[in-house]
């Protein structure tokens, strides 16, 4: 036997101490490592485990299809367009600046368009889908389907988008959606994962907005199980989305379209109700606005040029333009008197064209007076000075009681965001706000809609619906839900006789039918539907002693903020109301001769289902309502009469 | 020392050499490449594709490959140790200038279809050159100085070259290797407070460089670092690694998921799964029970690597058993201690259960070397 190795025997000793030195490191720090394990799977194993489950299970939000609107007729107001986009998907892509460069030399995209989508996907995390494109067309669809090899993770998909058809005719009634708000996120109560989702939309204003909670339905989730890449391995149960609930107005977009017209270039608002239901079938307010960019997202120049617009096109005075009811508050004021019986309606006053009280002189819109005047002759020739008389008689405690049950002051309820309910003035306030107290030149202001009384078209409207009827009308915008009729309670008796109801009625109906009356122009020739209103100008600007003296300013003279307001509300037809309506024309001038025509009309194409026929008019009228109609492209359509389209009318509710 | 050249060593007859293998060694070796198959085939979903097959495939050579280098006598592998030694660097260097980079790191030769990882042969051939080089070693000559530089050159020149692809981890664990070896060997210990000294003014210059011009870690390092510090400074980025991991092995608990059971290998939320951090599937899926039994197959390793050491009659060979269980000592330790957030993160495979060819086929080598330590031992 022979050996290489030469025996080691020198060191031996050494060396086994020393191995033994090794093993016993070497032993402790496999007993540090254990130490560590069973820290980890044992102390902290509960909470890693939760850790492990976070990592694993997705609750993915399935986002519920928003509710459509429609008119009472079944019309599309609020639809959603189904889009296609173009996303990445980042798990799917290698290299993501690769793939956009790719993409957009095929869509083609814009320096500006790649930039965007770049940081969107640098900001994202790698299991959401990166939105390239928000609406793609059919040809970028079609190329990036032809280049799919090309562009690993691209994809088209189906969005939806909402869309009015009606455009700026109906913004004032639907509103719009809009993107969340870190307002939305604070408010509610309860905390909606919608609202967590990118690009998602909720109203804004309008119906869009009151009735948001109905419309936008509730979202269901899916839980899923996920591996490391977001990539869905198996779903581990789900909640189907609840979709939002279809809305049927009781809006005819029709006559939407025909009053908004009809305003034309105004800033005037106007409401058409039905008496018989409060269906609210028309609420226009010019100028108006297209919601269809705010959805997508408006530009920022759009924005300001909407919103610095002189005529403030999103403030809708239909129900947040207060104004002073002038000589339509009227009726009120008479009823009052009536009511408390302190004037008999034969009772005469004289009217010179101006009552002195305490010291101040009170002015009649009629310069030289209109002599011995009685209530029928006072609404119909609308006598300032014989409601002043009444003015001294009623205190203002049985005014505003009576104005309240027409709705005065009192908000109306509609379900619109930013309902004003205007402004009754009482002793109170009167020391509150201006510091004095209560005069009796406010009584008399107040007696003809002036001084600090406040309204808009739409309270005006209820109004002349509950003294048409004598029912204490409530203004309805919802006709029925998901096909589920909404509930209808028959309204309630005002509390006011009939038969003060009935003189001031007929003194609206002499305003407009009889040679005398203040809208003896806006008349009617159909003897079957004949309109009985109430004019009403009321005073921007104080009017001075001197300028009396010296001769009143004309409207056309002012600038156009000091101009009156034109108002009329009306009903008809005669003898069983079925429409009411009051319009106002901010700074519009005198209310017969521009609200008035407006407010017939609007009846009019309420009442025949289609724009009036010449014919309806008195002859003297039709070649100005001819020119009205040519000048507001409004066809002119001499076939309709009234025996064909009645049936069209007839209400569905 | 002539005389003592020719003495009881043995080359004993094949039955005699098949005899004198240490048995339990090779049992525990065998129990522990069979978990590895185990685990590869768990993190692949419950499949033999595509690791699970091809680990046993090479197991199936790597235990042939034992099997040969045991039966070839010590004095053979005493005499190949210089060219071993010289062609593992050789390879390293290559690896500098033609390798792959794997995660800014330059680590692998391709040879066609063959990949290796040159740094895992240094870790053996340096255990090899350090037990050649102190059996030659008059026992007067081991501290002193000339004679404890050369061996500190042998360590250096591999770990430096290491240090170069960067992968600092292996380098340091070159350096632990080769200065474990010559602690063995009996040099005085004041050498290792001076290395000690070294240590702790180079780690603050390395510190102090950052942010500098002559900044002597890559930024990935200093990362690694910081993350290992604060792992909640990225947890989508650098820290990820660490804090998957600790989450797959926290969820393990006392007794497991099961087998197949773990969410956080199936879902594929672990990096390298099948790789470097192959223990924390079994930590998940196994539970602290098994972490602590495999530990211990590790531990039962390394105490009959040391008992084949004290078998032995020559330095060589005590050495030589000594640092191969050193060896694999600190590639579980720095292993399991990474993943479970111990020390940061450092590119070093779990022996004998990890995928990869050139780790396995080297500890295999190493274990053949411990047999034929066994084999050729006169106490035998």
């Amino acid at each position: 036997m022979y050996t290489w190795l030469p025996e080691d025997k020198f060191g031996r000793h050494q060396l086994n101490r020393r191995a033994l030195v090794l093993g016993i490191a070497q032993g402790t720090i496999f007993s540090v490592i254990i130490g560590r394990l069973r820290y980890l799977q044992v102390t902290e194993s509960e909470k890693l485990a939760g850790l492990a489950d976070l990592n694993r299970i997705n609750l993915r939000v399935i986002i519920p299809e928003r509710g459509l609107i429609y008119d009472r007729n079944g019309t599309l107001l609020a639809e959603n367009q189904k889009l296609f986009r173009i996303i990445l998907v980042q798990e799917e892509t290698n290299d993501p600046n690769l793939t956009i460069d790719q993409l957009g030399q095929i869509l083609p995209l814009t320096p500006k368009q790649k930039l965007a989508a770049l940081e969107k996907i640098h900001d994202s995390r790698q299991d959401v889908p990166v939105v390239i494109v928000e609406e793609a067309s059919w040809e970028q669809i079609a190329r990036v389907s032809a280049n799919a090899p090309a562009l690993p993770g691209v994809r088209a998909e189906v969005g939806e988008r909402r869309h009015y058809p009606m455009g700026s005719n109906a913004v004032h009634v639907i509103g719009y959606v809009g993107k969340v708000s870190s307002e939305d996120l604070v408010t509610p109560k309860v905390r909606d994962p919608l609202l967590q989702v990118p690009d998602f939309r909720v109203g804004r204003s309008g119906i869009e907005k009151s009735l948001d909670h109905a419309l936008r339905g509730r979202a269901g989730n899916q839980r899923i199980e996920v591996n490391a890449y977001g990539r869905v391995m198996r779903e581990l149960g789900s909640i189907g989305a609840q979709h939002g609930t279809n809305q049927q107005l009781t809006i005819d977009s029709s006559q939407q379209q025909f009053a908004m017209a009809r305003l034309g270039d105004h800033r005037a608002s106007a409401v058409v109700m039905n008496i018989k239901t409060g269906d609210v079938i028309s609420l226009a307010s010019t100028p108006a606005f297209d919601p269809n960019p705010f959805v997508s997202g408006i530009t920022q120049v759009e924005f300001d040029q909407i919103r610095n617009d002189q005529g403030k096109p999103m403030f809708n005075r239909s129900i947040q333009g207060t104004y002073p009811p002038g000589s339509t508050f009227k009726m009120i004021t008479a009823l009052a008197a009536l009511e408390e019986g302190l004037i008999a309606p034969d009772e005469e006053v004289n009217c010179q064209g101006s009552i002195d009280i305490s010291g101040r002189n009170f002015h009649c819109w009629k310069f030289g007076g209109h002599g011995n005047i009685d209530l029928h002759s006072s609404l119909r020739e609308s006598c300032d000075v014989y409601y002043y008389n009444l003015a001294e008689r009623v205190p203002l405690e049985k005014l505003a009681a009576v104005a309240r049950r027409f709705g005065l002051g009192v908000r109306p309820e509609l379900p619109m965001a930013g309902i004003e309910k205007g402004y009754f003035p009482t002793r109170e306030s009167k020391l509150e706000i201006h510091n004095r107290p209560w005069s009796i030149g406010d009584m008399l202001n107040t007696s003809i809609g002036q001084g600090d009384v406040l309204a808009t078209a739409l309270q005006l409207t209820i109004m002349t619906a509950r003294l048409a009827s004598g029912l204490n009308v409530q203004p309805r915008l919802v006709l029925s839900e998901n096909g589920k009729q909404a509930s209808f309670r028959p309204f309630s008796s005002i509390g006011i006789s009939e038969s003060s109801l009935e003189l001031v009625r007929n003194g609206m109906n002499a305003a407009v039918n009889h040679v005398t009356g203040t809208a003896f122009r806006s008349r009617t020739a159909d003897e079957s539907f004949l309109i009985a209103g109430k004019t009403g100008t009321s005073q921007v600007r104080t009017i001075s002693q001197r300028e009396r003296e010296t001769g009143l300013i004309s409207n056309e003279d002012l600038p156009l903020n000091q101009r009156d307001h034109a108002l009329f509300c009306c009903y008809a037809p005669i003898g069983d109301p079925v429409f009411a309506t009051a319009v106002i024309v901010e700074n519009g001038g005198t209310g017969s001769i521009v609200a008035a025509p407006i407010a017939r009309d609007l009846l009019m194409r309420a009442h025949y289902g289609g724009v009036p026929s010449l014919r309806m008019y008195p002859p003297e009228e039709r070649d100005e309502v001819k020119r009205i109609f040519l000048n507001l492209n409004l066809p002119l359509s001499p076939k309709i009469t009234p025996q064909e389209n009645r049936p069209t009318v007839s209400l569905k509710a | 020392m002539n005389t003592s050249l020719i003495s009881d060593s043995v080359n004993p007859r094949l039955a005699q050499k098949i005899s004198n293998f240490s048995w339990p060694l090779l049992a525990l070796v065998a129990i522990l490449s069979g978990i590895g198959v185990l685990a590869l085939y768990s993190v692949a979903g419950g499949a033999m594709e595509p690791w699970a097959l091809t680990q046993f495939y090479r197991l199936c050579a790597g235990f042939s490959l034992m099997l040969v280098v045991a039966l070839i006598p010590l004095r053979f592998w005493y005499f190949c140790v210089v060219p071993i030694f010289f062609f593992a660097i050789i390879l390293l260097a290559l690896s500098l200038i033609y390798g792959v980079s794997v995660k800014g790191a330059q680590r692998w030769l391709e040879f066609g279809p063959l990949r290796i990882q040159p740094s895992e042969m240094v870790k053996l051939a340096l255990v090899m050159a350090l037990a050649a080089y102190y059996q030659n070693l008059d026992n007067k000559n081991i501290s002193r100085l000339l004679y404890v530089m050369i061996p500190a050159l042998i360590v250096a020149v591999p770990s430096l070259l290491v240090a170069m692809q960067p992968d600092l981890g292996t380098a340091i664990l070159i350096v632990t290797g080769g200065s474990i070896m010559m602690f063995l060997s009996g040099i005085h210990l004041a050498y290792f407070g001076a290395l000690l000294v070294i240590l702790v003014i180079s780690l603050a210059l390395i510190f102090i460089s950052r942010g500098t011009s002559w900044q002597m870690l890559s930024d990935y390092q200093f990362n690694r670092v910081d993350t290992f510090l604060n792992p909640s400074i990225d947890p989508f980025g650098t820290g990820y690694h660490i804090t998957q991991s600790k989450i797959a092995i926290g969820s393990g608990g006392l007794e497991g998921r099961g087998f197949l059971q773990g969410t956080q290998s199936q879902l594929n939320f672990l990096p390298e799964k099948h790789t470097d951090f192959v223990f924390t599937t079994l930590a998940e899926e196994f539970g602290l029970i098994w972490c602590v039994i495999l530990l211990g197959f590790y531990a039962a390793i390394i105490f009959y690597c040391t008992m084949s050491a004290l078998r032995s009659n020559n330095r060589f060979g005590s050495l030589l058993a000594l640092g191969v269980g050193s060896t694999l000592f600190l590639n579980v330790a720095a292993n399991v201690a990474m993943i479970s957030g111990l020390i940061p993160v450092v590119g070093v495979p779990l022996p004998l259960i990890s995928y990869g060819g050139s780790s396995l086929m080297v500890i295999m080598f190493g274990f053949g070397l411990v047999q034929c330590v066994n084999v050729h031992s006169r106490k035998g």
